[in-house]
């Protein structure tokens, strides 16, 4: 008797969220260029996509930009993650509060602070400081992951090391990264989507000679709905999902 | 052991010089920029002022900041109640699909919510699947303006945040000791009795990361109401945006900023008061 409306309220939730994307999936398909009805499956407007210059320079500039902050966000966070979880400090709690606020903090306020910070400091808005925008971003969301995954670490490890004379760095290169790797892995793959993915706070530091992957999207489509943004939607969707999934399948919280 | 000092201190000094200069420098400077006054060159000058605070107080502003937490107290509230049932009943399944169907929320949540607004717009559209549904099976013999109205930028936001309302809940629930209901139930508790007393309260954490979660960025995803409302609609994120980008009035759009901030510590402020739990730890 409940299981009825209880799997159609399920499975109505769950079109609303994959419709409008398997829809925007298959129109990239379409040979067609305004229209609705199916015309017949066709390459044509990838190809038009693949023709693209400027298009592939924003492709590799927002690469590139996505493996150096994640890869920066991961150490700076992994080390923080470690110094939260073992160390006691001055801070501590003003540390792990920050974390959090800026895990809340409107994407939009975080973009003019840096905008602001990086006009009065002279460093010219292009590769560096969406960079270090990024890098500012990311950490916080590496600190959560790598965080969640120590805590569930048996604590007699790091004991045992200590009484076997291991002094802190050595724990942390011979106990810590090998146990903590799948985490930190994890948490590059977040930084790297949320890098890939992120429009207000590059929309604010971005210069014009440096043009990334989501803004590029967001000027195509505000000048207008086109069978190309198809494709290159659906292509990016497809690379966030594999990125989602290998995120997943590495931060699961097992022993 | 001089050793050990040495990496804890080389680890500390990183992230805390890192956020200092980052994150709570630039937040200072913003604070500071609120007070200063325009310049031609878009620059920040002296001297020191309140006029930025003032003319926040000019209706249009006020009307913006009006109409931005009332579009996202509705899209929030749409979210919960959407949110909640569903949650609910995934958190309660017992069966193998279970996990393939929290991943299945999981992927809106980290997939670009610029992307997922494009293909909202491919369904709203004139041309778009609704409307050429409607023509073709002859409800309609236009098609009806779904885009670029209001309704349009509260389906986007919806569509965009509904997951950041199910995962925090959906955490929640699933920690819930299913024995209290059923001592509920065995003590004479009806279903509403049982869920205003025992499973509302259980999950109230989870209801507040939720909604905090969906409200705040919906008054700051400026580019919803751009591409959805097209350019009638403006909301904070747009008007600081505005402000910033092309009124180039750093000042009074640092003042929107702080006043906006503000108003979100106040929130967090009192959510963090509600729940001692540490509920948003785990929804991330």
């Amino acid at each position: 008797m409940k299981r009825l409306p209880a799997s159609s309220y399920l499975t109505a939730i769950y079109l609303f969220f994959y419709i409008p994307i398997i829809v925007l999936i298959a129109y990239s398909f379409n040979n067609a260029q305004y229209s609705l009805v199916w015309h017949g499956f066709s390459m044509r407007w990838y190809h038009e996509l693949f023709s693209d210059i400027d298009l592939w320079i924003a492709v590799g500039h927002s690469l590139i930009l996505g493996i150096f902050a994640a890869t920066t966000a991961m150490c700076i966070g992994g080390l923080a993650a470690v110094c939260l979880y073992r160390y006691q400090f001055l801070g501590q709690k003003v540390l792990y509060g920050l974390v959090f606020i800026l895990i809340l903090s409107p994407d939009i306020v975080m973009g003019i602070s840096l905008l602001i910070l990086f006009s009065l400091i002279k460093i010219s808005l292009g590769f560096w400081s969406l960079l270090l925008a990024h890098i500012t971003f990311c950490i916080p969301f590496v600190v959560v992951t790598v965080y969640s995954r120590i805590v569930s670490f048996d604590q007699y490890i790091f004991e045992a090391a200590k009484d076997l004379g291991a002094t802190d760095t050595v724990i942390f290169t011979r106990v810590i990264l090998p146990l903590l790797w799948p985490a930190l892995l994890a948490g590059w793959l977040l930084s790297f989507t949320l890098s890939l993915d992120d429009v207000i706070i590059s929309y604010f530091v971005a210069g014009p000679d440096f043009e990334i992957l989501p803004l590029k999207i967001y000027s195509m489509v505000r000048l207008g709905v086109k069978p190309e943004i198809n494709a290159l939607c659906s292509i990016t969707f497809l690379l966030t999902l594999v990125l989602i999934l290998l995120s997943q399948l590495l931060g699961r919280k097992k022993p | 052991m001089k050793h050990d000092s040495l990496f804890k201190q080389f680890s500390l000094s990183i992230i805390w010089v890192w956020l200092l200069i980052f994150a709570l420098l630039p937040f200072g400077l913003v604070t500071i920029a609120s007070f200063l006054s325009r310049n031609d060159s878009h620059l920040i000058t002296l001297p020191f002022t309140f006029i930025n605070y003032f003319q926040l107080g000019n209706s249009i502003y006020i009307k913006i900041f009006k109409e931005s937490f009332y579009i996202a107290g509705i899209c929030t509230a749409i979210c919960l109640l959407l949110g909640y049932p569903f949650a609910y009943l995934i958190a309660r399944m017992r069966n193998r699909f279970k996990s393939l169907l929290i991943l299945l929320i999981i992927i809106p949540f980290w997939t670009s919510s610029l992307i997922r607004c494009y293909s909202m717009i491919t369904i709203l559209k004139p041309r778009g699947v609704i409307n050429s549904i409607l023509l073709w099976l002859g409800i309609i013999d236009k098609p009806l303006p779904l885009l670029f109205t209001d309704t349009s930028v509260m389906i986007g936001l919806v569509y965009n945040l509904l997951p950041f309302m199910i995962l925090p809940l959906l955490t929640n629930i699933e920690q819930l000791d299913h024995r209290l209901i059923d001592a509920a139930r065995d003590l004479g508790a009806n279903r509403f009795t049982t869920f205003r007393k025992i499973i509302l309260p259980l999950t109230l954490p989870g209801i507040l990361s939720g909604c905090i979660l969906v409200f705040l960025p919906a008054m700051t995803i400026f580019y919803i109401p751009d591409l959805l409302g097209g350019s009638k609609s403006i909301l904070l994120g747009n008007l600081i945006q505005n402000q910033f980008l092309i009124a180039e009035n750093w000042p009074l759009g640092s003042a929107v900023s702080i006043v906006f901030t503000l108003l979100l510590a106040i929130l967090l402020l009192i959510y963090w008061r509600s729940t001692r739990s540490n509920q948003a730890r785990d929804l991330l």
